[in-house]
C-alpha cells in the first residue's frame, strides 16, 4: 500500500530476520527430531522400528490411551463446570464476585504441579483429610493417586480457562436476545440451553482445545500424583532421562506421534469452529441481578464451592511451609525453618528464574511487538508465513520442544544444551504465541488512519511507529508481558528436560524437593512462586483495571 | 502556499478491479472542493490519491506545475482530517497540534506561538493539556482540523469528517469548518456523501458515481441545472416521468398528459421529429395544486404535515406516484382521496433526452472534462 520503498524494505528486512531466527530454533529442532525418529539405530536408513516398537508393547501405547482418556475427561469435566459457572457469575449479583474472579485467575495461573502436591497433602496416603477422617470417623478415603488425581487436579487448574473464555462471550450477548426468547415463552433452563448455549458453542470450542492442549502436555501433574498411571509427557521424559541411559530416537517418535494427535485436534476443531462461527455484538449487555431464596443460595455454595476447591489446596501448601520440620515429617509448632531450607538449598534456584525469566521476557516483549506490528500492518506472503510458523509452538508439548532443542543444539556449530540461553529460547518460543496473539489484537485496534494522519503530518514511517504506534500498543503489551512472566516462572515441562545445576529453576527446585520428600522446603519455596505470581497478577490487575486475562 | 490540483487521465485499479477509470479535472488554487457520490463511487479513494495513502495506476496529479505521482505522503505538505479524527490518543491536544510541526524545521518557540494561535481560531484553547479521551466528538474534530491546518499544508483533506457526529453538531461543525477554511484560504478537498453538507461549505460540487465524474459546478448550479439524470435524482429530491417532447413551427412542446402540454423556451432538440423521447424532472416543490382545471389530473394518496412543508404523495391519471412539497397554509391539509390538478414551474424543471439521460436544457454549466 505505501508507495515508500526504502522503509518497506526496512520492515522486510526485520521479517527475513525473524524467519530467519525461527528456522534455526524452531524449524530445524523439529525437522532433527523427525529425522531422528525415522532413521533406524543400527542400520542408519530410513526405518519405522521406533514407531513398530511404540505399537508393539501395551506398556508403551498404553500410555497414548491414558494420556487421551485424561484430556478428553478433563476437557469435558471443565466445560462442565465452567459453563454453569460462567452463567451464574454473569446473570446473578454474587457478593465479592470481583474478587472471586481474582481467585480463579490465580488458581490458573499457579503452576498444576503445585495443584497436585497440595492435594497430595491433604488426601495423599498421609494426607491431612485423609488422616483426620481414618482417625476421627474411621473412614477410609477414596485412592487420590492414579487417574481420579490426575483429572481432579488438571480440572481444577484448566476449567478457569473456559471459564474466562465463556465470561468474554457471554458479555457479548445482547441481554435482548434472551428477553426476545422470553417473549416467545422460552424461559428458565429451555433458555439455557436453546439460547445461551448455543450462542456460547464457538468460544466453548476454542476454550476447549487450549484446555485440550494444555492436559495433554502436561508433565508435572501425571508425575507426582500419577503413580502408575502413566501418560505420554511421562513416558517421553523416562525414555529420554532414563537412568540405564535415554533412548533418544525413541523419545523422538513418541514426540512425533504426539505432535500428530495434537495436530490432528487441531486441525479437527478449527473445521468445526469455522463452520460454526459468527459473530456478536452486544449494545444492551446481561445484567447481573440480585436473586431471592434457594436460586440465591445455590448460586453462591456453586460458586463459592468451585473457588474453595480451586484456591484452598494451594493456601494449604503455603500453611504447611510455616510448619515445623523434623527430617521429612511435619511436627507440631511453627517456625521459619523451611524457608531458610529454602534460601540455602534454593537460593540459586530463585536468582536463575529471575535471571531467565527476565531475560526471556525481553526477548518475548521485542518479538511480540515486531511479529505482531509486520503480521498486522505489512501483510504479504513472507508475513503470513511468519505468522503460521509463530503459531506452531501452541500444538507442541513442552517437553517435546526440550528433546527438539536439546537433541539439535548438542554438538557445534551451536553447542547450547546445559546453558541458560537454551533455556530463554525454549520460553520464547513457548510463550511467544500467546503474546504475539494479544498484541495483534492491540495493533488492530490501531486505526490505520492514525498512522496515516502522523505520516501525512511530515513523519516518516519509522518516527511514526516509534512515536505513535508503539505507544499505543504498549499498555497491552505490558499486560501481555506480566502474563507471559507469570507463565514462563511457573513453566515445569521443557526446563526439567534442559536444567543443568547451574541452571535450575524454582519449578524444577520444587518439583526435585518434592520428588525426595522434603515438604517442608518445597512448600516454603512454593510459596514464594506463588507470592511473586500474585504480586505479578495484582500488578497486571491494577495496571489494566480488568478482572480477568486472556490467555 | 496553496495550490491548484490538476488530474490528468487518473487511473485507480485494486488487483483487476478498475475503480476509476479515467478521471480529469481540476481544482482551483483556494476554493472548497467537494467530492460527493453514493458509497462506492470512488471519492474516498480518489482523496486518498490526493493525500498519498493510494497508489496511482495511471495518469497524472499535479500540485501547480508540480508531479506528485510518486511523492510519499511525508512530503507532500498536505493536511489531512479523518472520518475517526484520528487524533493520538496518548498525546495531549496541545502536542497533537505540535506534532506536524515538530517534524519540519521549525524552532520551539515559534511552534508554541503557531500552536496558541490556532487552538484560539478553532476555539480549544481552554483544553490544550487534555487527553483526547476527554474530549467529545466535536472537540476532537476541532484537534484534528487545527493539527492538518497549523503546518500551512498546500491542500487540506477531509475525509467525511462529520459523519461520526450528531445532526446538531454536524450543523454547527459545518460552518466552523467552513469559516476557518475562508480564514485561512487553502485549497481544501472535501469527501461526503451528504449532499446538504456538500452544498453548504463547497464553492464547487463533483459529483461523482462509479469512479466517473458526473457534474462539477457551483452547488446552485447542480442543484437547479443538473447535467443528468443521476445527479438531478442524487442531489435533492425529484420525480422522474418519461414524456414525449414535440417540435411543431418551431416550438418545443413537452407533452405532460393527453390534456396538459407545457410550451419549453429552454430546450435544446436537434432532432426536428413528431415525437421525441425525454425524461423530465419535477422536484417536489416544483408543483403547484391548479384552482382551474389545466394540469395533470391525480388522487391524494397520502399527505404528511412537517410545519414549514407538507408533503403530499399523489398519484397521476397515467398510474405514477409523484411526491410533492408545499408551503404549509391555514387551508385545511388535502386528505387522501381527493381529486386534484397539478401544474409544474416550468422554468425550474429540467429536461434530458430520453436515451442518453443527458440534459437538454440550457443552462446547464459543467466542468467536468468529458
Amino acid at each position: 500500500m505505501m508507495p515508500n520503498h526504502k522503509n518497506r524494505d526496512i520492515w522486510s528486512v526485520i521479517t527475513i530476520a525473524i524467519l530467519i531466527l525461527y528456522a534455526i530454533i524452531l524449524i530445524f529442532p523439529l525437522f532433527t527430531i523427525l529425522k531422528e525418529s525415522v532413521v533406524g539405530g543400527e542400520s542408519g536408513q530410513f526405518s519405522l522400528e521406533y514407531f513398530a516398537k511404540f505399537f508393539s508393547k501395551k506398556y508403551y501405547y498404553g500410555t497414548l490411551f491414558n494420556s487421551l482418556k485424561v484430556t478428553l475427561s478433563v476437557t469435558i469435566l471443565s466445560a462442565i463446570i465452567a459453563i454453569p459457572l460462567a452463567y451464574i457469575m454473569t446473570t446473578v449479583k454474587i457478593k465479592g464476585s470481583g474478587f472471586l474472579q481474582g481467585l480463579i485467575v490465580i488458581s490458573m495461573m499457579s503452576p498444576p504441579f503445585i495443584g497436585a502436591y497440595s492435594w497430595i497433602l491433604l488426601l495423599g496416603r498421609n494426607g491431612a483429610i485423609t488422616n483426620f477422617l481414618k482417625d476421627t470417623f474411621n473412614i477410609t478415603t477414596p485412592d487420590i493417586y492414579g487417574f481420579t488425581g490426575i483429572v481432579l487436579v488438571l480440572t481444577l487448574q484448566l476449567t478457569p480457562l473456559i471459564f474466562l473464555y465463556l465470561m468474554g462471550a457471554l458479555k457479548s450477548i445482547d441481554n435482548s436476545l434472551l428477553e426476545a426468547a422470553e417473549s416467545m415463552g422460552c424461559v428458565g433452563y429451555k433458555k439455557i440451553i436453546k439460547i445461551v448455549v448455543p450462542l456460547l458453542i464457538p468460544t466453548l470450542l476454542s476454550g476447549a482445545l487450549l484446555v485440550f492442549m494444555r492436559a495433554l502436555a502436561d508433565f508435572g501433574t501425571p508425575m507426582l500424583i500419577g503413580e502408575g498411571y502413566k501418560t505420554i509427557p511421562v513416558l517421553i521424559f523416562n525414555e529420554f532421562i532414563s537412568e540405564m541411559g535415554g533412548d533418544d530416537a525413541f523419545a523422538a517418535a513418541i514426540s512425533v506421534i504426539v505432535i500428530i494427535l495434537a495436530l490432528t485436534v487441531f486441525l479437527i476443531q478449527k473445521y468445526v469452529s469455522n463452520r460454526k462461527a459468527f459473530s456478536m455484538n452486544s449494545l444492551n449487555p446481561i445484567q447481573a441481578k440480585k436473586e431471592k431464596g434457594w436460586k440465591n443460595f445455590w448460586a453462591h455454595f456453586y460458586v463459592y464451592l468451585y473457588v474453595a476447591l480451586a484456591f484452598l489446596p494451594q493456601l494449604y501448601v503455603m500453611y504447611t511451609a510455616f510448619l515445623k520440620t523434623s527430617g521429612r515429617i511435619f511436627v507440631k509448632g511453627y517456625s521459619l525453618d523451611s524457608f531458610k531450607m529454602a534460601y540455602e538449598r534454593g537460593g540459586d534456584a530463585i536468582a536463575n528464574t529471575f535471571m531467565i525469566g527476565f531475560s526471556a521476557l525481553a526477548l518475548v516483549i521485542l518479538l511480540a511487538i515486531l511479529i505482531a506490528y509486520v503480521t498486522v500492518r505489512r501483510r504479504n506472503s513472507m508475513t503470513n508465513l511468519l505468522d503460521i510458523i509463530a503459531m506452531i509452538p501452541y500444538i507442541v508439548p513442552g517437553s517435546v520442544l526440550g528433546i527438539a532443542l536439546l537433541l539439535s543444539f548438542n554438538k557445534p556449530p551451536i553447542l547450547l544444551s546445559g546453558t541458560a540461553f537454551i533455556m530463554i529460547i525454549a520460553f520464547v518460543i513457548r510463550r511467544l504465541p500467546y503474546t504475539i496473539r494479544s498484541s495483534a489484537a492491540n495493533v488492530l485496534q490501531i486505526s490505520p488512519s492514525i498512522e496515516e494522519a502522523s505520516m501525512s503530518l511530515g513523519a516518516s514511517n519509522f518516527k511514526t511507529f516509534f512515536k505513535i504506534t508503539l505507544p499505543m500498543m504498549l499498555p497491552g503489551v505490558i499486560s501481555g508481558a506480566i502474563l507471559s512472566w507469570v507463565t514462563i516462572i511457573s513453566e515445569l515441562s521443557t526446563s526439567i528436560l534442559l536444567y543443568t545445576a547451574r541452571t535450575k529453576t524454582m519449578t524444577v527446585a520444587i518439583y526435585s524437593e518434592v520428588i525426595r520428600g522434603n515438604y517442608g522446603t518445597a512448600a516454603a519455596l512454593s510459596t514464594i512462586l506463588s507470592v511473586v505470581t500474585i504480586v505479578s497478577l495484582i500488578i497486571f490487575f491494577k495496571l489494566t483495571g480488568k478482572k480477568d486475562v486472556s490467555i | 502556499m496553496s495550490v491548484s490540483i490538476t488530474f490528468n487521465n487518473i487511473v485507480k485499479k485494486y488487483g483487476d478491479n478498475t475503480v476509476i477509470p479515467s478521471l480529469s479535472m481540476g481544482i482551483r488554487q483556494g476554493e472548497f472542493f467537494t467530492l460527493l457520490g453514493p458509497s462506492g463511487c470512488g471519492k474516498t479513494t480518489l482523496l486518498r490519491m490526493i493525500a498519498g495513502f493510494n497508489s496511482i495506476e495511471g495518469g497524472e496529479i499535479f500540485f501547480n506545475d508540480q508531479l506528485i505521482n510518486n511523492k510519499p505522503p511525508q512530503h507532500r505538505n498536505i493536511g489531512m482530517v479523518f472520518q475517526n479524527y484520528a487524533v493520538f490518543p496518548h498525546l495531549t491536544v496541545e502536542k497533537n497540534v505540535a506534532f506536524g510541526l515538530e517534524n519540519r524545521k521549525v524552532s520551539k518557540q515559534e511552534i508554541k506561538q503557531r500552536v496558541d494561535r490556532m487552538l484560539d481560531v478553532v476555539q480549544i484553547s481552554n483544553f490544550r493539556n487534555r487527553l483526547p479521551e476527554n474530549l467529545s466528538g466535536g472537540q476532537q474534530q476541532r484537534v484534528a482540523l487545527a493539527r492538518a491546518i497549523v503546518i500551512e499544508p498546500d491542500v487540506l483533506l477531509m475525509d467525511e469528517p462529520l459523519s461520526n457526529l450528531d445532526a446538531k453538531l454536524r450543523v454547527e461543525m459545518r460552518n466552523a469548518i467552513r469559516e476557518i477554511q475562508r480564514k485561512v484560504g487553502i485549497t481544501t478537498v472535501y469527501v461526503t456523501h451528504d449532499q446538504e453538507e456538500a452544498m453548504a461549505v463547497s464553492d464547487r460540487i463533483a459529483v461523482m458515481k462509479l469512479g466517473e465524474i458526473q457534474h462539477i459546478g457551483t452547488p446552485q448550479n447542480i442543484y437547479h441545472r443538473p447535467a443528468n439524470v443521476f445527479v438531478a435524482s442524487f442531489i435533492g429530491r425529484t420525480n422522474i416521468l418519461d414524456r414525449t417532447c414535440v417540435v411543431k413551427d418551431g416550438k418545443t412542446i413537452l407533452q405532460l398528459t393527453d390534456h396538459y402540454f407545457i410550451e419549453m423556451d429552454n430546450i435544446t432538440v436537434t432532432k426536428n421529429d413528431n415525437k421525441i423521447p425525454v425524461k423530465v424532472s419535477i422536484r417536489p416543490e416544483e408543483f403547484m395544486f391548479s384552482r382551474t382545471e389545466e394540469g395533470m389530473s391525480g388522487t391524494v394518496i397520502s399527505n404528511m404535515f412537517l410545519g414549514l412543508n407538507t408533503h403530499y404523495f399523489v398519484e397521476l391519471e397515467t398510474g405514477e406516484q409523484v411526491e410533492i412539497i408545499q408551503e404549509s397554509s391555514m387551508e385545511k391539509i388535502l386528505e387522501p382521496g381527493t381529486e386534484v390538478k397539478l401544474m409544474v414551474k416550468k422554468e425550474k424543471i429540467n429536461v434530458f433526452d430520453g436515451e442518453t439521460e443527458k440534459s437538454i436544457t440550457k443552462g446547464v454549466i459543467n466542468d467536468a472534462k468529458s
